[in-house]
């Protein structure tokens, strides 16, 4: 709650400086012998509003970020903590009760001992409070003032705004970067510190997968944590089954949309498979899990198959391949798109038909472009999660028949963080090893993927 | 000679020709064949959550009326203006009074499944209306979610009996529930409701859009306008575009290693799960910014130029104002992908059980594509139904974000 009034605050502030400022500016220019002055008005209004608000932001974000341990710090050197349990889970529960009362997020206390704890905290938290909102008015009052006394007729504040706001869009661009980086960095950190508890071998060609987060973390069965049944899996759905629905349809779908459909027609067609391609991946999987596992196991037993089990990879691929259509199909669309004209009248006025020019020169020529779609197509299609989740069980079979269930690298990474396990236990640890395996791998299919593009589009122009 | 003038049109030409035909038509019905199959599954799925959804914004519900002048609870609007209203009520007697008179018009059998809380929303009633403490009041409480499940020919025999004799007596009905709409989650289907995950999901949204937008905005506008061409725009441009296609699951990962380590206490909550979003969204913003920045034609930028505006300046009156739509049309999209993202709020939390609406962005709070996935783990029947009514809404808000887009494009598009 703290730092959205000290947002506001500061925003304020800025607006505050910007009008004083370009009040000021408006008197250097009415002073001024010809009416002029070395830039407008309004830009020594924004040169001091950045400068109150740039510092005062980073205040504010730093602030938010500290103030909270400033706080507990000084709760826990209180009186009342001292009787407080050592450590682990139950200390935290009944800090983080006493401290939701205190800022009235809950009305009362469960648990007794946060009782005293409530007092200190409240006192802590509007003293910090206090100091953070104090120290947002120095700060802005100080860059202000300095700023504001800067201002001077001959004061060059646009170019100086501009080189602001060019840095700006610099770091903004940076973003990217760094949040590349972050993922990388914090799954390298995480997987390094499995890898020190379970041997790499193990991981990448062991064929038992059955971490158990309850076990001693300190001697983990390294026989455990074999993870070739969840890339099987992995592939098995996403790059086979799924592929198997897509890449036939999505590709006949582009087809006809672009060489046989009327305009009116494709009109029609073409918002519809951009709401195919919209449908959030929850409710496919919903879908998938009601709908069609049922079917698909009803229709085994239909045909005399008992043991197929109600969570299928075929269900799950099946669903899958459908959400994948409409990706495969723009992204034939595109390739068809670029093949030049004139090889497809050439071929028409050798007397080819219609789906002969298709089959034996528009689909070889846009070949790349249909290939580097379908490796962006299986890279999406390995790292969905929900769909699995909810229809592709979590028994790790390594198996190729489609009725049973199947596990996969997403599945496993949403079981293992959202269970009961302790963060410092492998079990934890290894959905980040897995989340490494799937960022390199679909880094790798879209990195090779746009080389392809980028090669094949050069190669018509 | 004779060989020039022999007729091309053959009986084997012929046969061939006509194969050749036939192969064409076959073509094209697979073609055909394909879209209508997508159309198809596309329609099946929204028949199957409408069809289904129906049912989920409707529940048994049972009338009793109530005589409040024997129920002896003082109607005092001065208490009954108080916060703790409810417990006041709850302490004079309230719920047995329920419990009473739905006895006496359902019998033991019927008022035995009246929803354990049925009590507050007559407490709720009293508390908006105490004028009907003078009088008798008729109430539709909601049954107990077994007997709804009987009613809709589940659960146990006794049930599907105990409800068909109730239902043939007039005494249990389905009612249009809205309540569902206002309500936040529950453990009993009877009484859950979806505007908890709708504002956590609202809450999360405007986290997202406020850091999304201006960053990627800007990023935008400095990659096509003014980043010169070396290794370092090369290597933004080449992250900016990996991270368009990075599984959405890894950002979770990202979320959990980094934003909650910096921020412990906030697990859940919809700053976190906003923050996550935005990393996701952004590039989407970007690359779409680049395109709708791109389209401007460079006689703008040269007029402007021309007439002595500063790079800026050419940017900031000209160029950006030009390309809004597009940027705008791109930003609901990335919007809209965001707003049915499931995967990564997991993996920072979002999945707690959250009966209150959330108050602010730090609160605890779940979202709508969580929410349905949380329902569907469900072991009850009743969570079917619901589901795909929260499903509904969550479709509703996509189609009028994607329509917006739509509209935008249509609206403001210009061909230079």
């Amino acid at each position: 709650m703290s730092p959205a009034i000290l947002l506001v605050l500061a925003l304020g502030l800025g607006l505050a400086g910007w009008l004083a400022a370009r009040a000021r500016a408006w008197t250097f220019r009415r002073d001024s012998a010809n009416g002029r002055i070395a830039a407008l008005p309004v830009y020594h209004a924004w040169y001091v509003a950045l400068w109150i608000v740039v510092p005062v932001l980073l205040f504010v974000g730093l602030w938010s970020v500290i103030a909270p341990q400033l706080i507990s710090q000084s709760v826990l050197a209180s009186p009342a903590a001292s009787d407080l349990p050592a450590f682990g889970f139950q200390r935290d529960a009944i800090l983080s009760e006493a401290r939701s009362v205190a800022s009235g997020s809950a009305k009362a206390v469960f648990n007794e001992a946060a009782n005293g704890l409530v007092e200190p905290y409240r006192a802590a938290i509007s003293r910090y409070n206090l100091i953070g909102v104090l120290a947002t008015l120095i700060i802005a009052f100080l860059a202000g003032a300095w700023a504001f006394l800067r201002i001077k007729p001959d004061f060059t504040a646009r170019t100086r705004v501009e080189k602001a706001v060019m840095t700006i869009l610099l770091l903004a661009s940076l973003v990217a970067i760094l949040t590349t980086l972050g993922i990388v960095v914090s799954l390298v950190f995480e997987t390094i510190r499995f890898f020190g508890m379970v041997s790499p071998l193990d991981f990448l060609f062991g064929t038992q997968w059955g971490p158990d987060p309850m076990s001693n973390p300190n001697s983990p069965d390294g026989s455990r944590y074999g993870a070739i049944p969840l890339f099987w899996g992995t592939i098995y759905i996403g790059a086979v089954i799924a592929m198997i629905v897509a890449i036939p349809l999505g590709l006949m779908s582009a087809i006809y949309l672009t060489q046989y459909a009327n305009p009116t027609l494709r009109k029609w067609i073409k918002p519809a498979l951009e709401v195919l391609a919209g449908v959030p991946t929850v409710v496919y999987g919903y879908f998938a899990a009601l709908t069609v596992a049922p079917a698909i196991r009803d229709a085994a037993f239909a045909v005399g198959i008992t043991n197929a089990s109600s969570e299928s990879a075929l269900a799950a691929g099946l669903v899958m391949g459908v959400m994948i259509i409409p990706f495969v199909s723009s992204m034939a669309d595109d390739s068809i798109a670029a093949v030049p004209q004139a090889m497809r009248d050439g071929s028409l006025a050798m007397g080819a038909t219609t789906s002969e020019t298709i089959r034996k020169v528009l689909v070889p020529a846009a070949l790349p472009g249909i290939v580097a779609g379908v490796m962006l197509a299986v890279s999406r299609a390995i790292g969905e999660t929900m769909i699995v989740v909810m229809a592709a069980g979590a028994a790790a079979n390594l198996t190729g028949n489609p009725l049973e269930a199947m596990t996969t690298v997403t599945f496993q990474i949403v079981a293992m963080l959202t269970g009961e396990g302790s963060f410092d236990h492998p079990a934890t640890l290894s959905a980040f090893a897995l989340g490494f395996v799937l960022f390199m791998v679909t880094l790798g299919l879209n990195f090779i993927a746009l080389r392809v593009v980028k090669r094949f589009r050069e190669a018509y122009e | 000679m004779s060989d020039r003038l022999a007729p091309t049109r053959t009986a084997e030409f012929e046969a061939r020709l006509k194969k050749r035909y036939a192969a064409e038509r076959r073509f094209k019905m697979a073609g055909l064949g394909a879209i209508l199959f997508s159309v198809g599954v596309l329609a099946f799925l929204l028949v199957t959550m409408g069809f289904n959804g129906i049912g989920g914004f409707q529940r048994a519900e049972m009338n009793v009326p109530i005589d409040f002048t024997q129920a002896g609870l003082s109607g005092d609007p001065a208490v009954l203006a108080q916060p703790d209203a409810v417990q006041t009520l709850e302490a004079q007697g309230l719920p047995s009074i329920v419990d009473f008179y739905a006895e006496q018009k359902l019998g033991a059998e019927g008022a035995a499944h009246i929803s354990a809380s049925a009590w507050r929303l007559v407490a709720d009633r009293i508390i908006d209306d105490p004028a009907i403490l003078r009088g008798t009041a008729t109430f539709s409480l909601p049954a107990s979610a077994k007997l709804a499940a009987g009613l809709n020919g589940e659960g146990s025999p006794e049930m599907r009996a105990l409800a068909t004799s109730l239902a043939q007596q007039g005494k249990l009905e389905t009612k249009l529930d809205l309540g569902f709409l206002e309500r936040a989650d529950a453990t009993d289907p009877q009484q859950v409701g979806i505007w908890g995950a709708l504002k956590g999901s609202m809450l999360t949204m405007i986290v997202t859009l406020l850091m999304a937008f201006p960053i990627g905005v800007m990023a935008a506008l400095y990659l096509e306008e003014y980043a010169a061409k070396n290794r370092w725009t090369d290597l933004i441009e080449v992250s900016i575009n990996n991270l368009a296609a990075v599984p959405s699951i890894i950002f979770g990962l990202l979320g959990l290693a980094v934003f909650l380590w910096i921020f412990p206490n906030m697990r859940s909550a919809p700053l976190i799960g906003g923050m996550t979003l935005a990393l996701m969204t952004m590039p989407v913003i970007v690359i779409s910014g680049r395109n709708a920045i791109k389209a401007v034609p460079p006689s703008i930028r040269d007029g402007a130029l021309a007439v002595g505006a500063s790079p800026v300046q050419v940017v900031f009156h000209h160029v950006l104002p030009l390309a809004l739509p597009g940027i705008l049309t791109g930003t609901i999209i990335g919007m809209a992908r965001a707003l049915g993202e499931t995967a990564p709020l997991l993996m920072i939390g979002m999945r707690a059980f959250v009966a209150t609406p959330p108050q602010d962005f730090t609160s605890p709070a779940t979202v709508l594509p969580v929410q349905i996935f949380l329902w569907s783990d469900e072991i009850d029947r009743g969570f079917v139904e619901r589901t795909s009514a929260a499903i509904i809404v969550l479709l509703v808000f996509l189609l009028l974000m994607n329509g917006l887009a739509i509209y935008l494009r249509n609206r403001f598009e210009k061909k230079w």
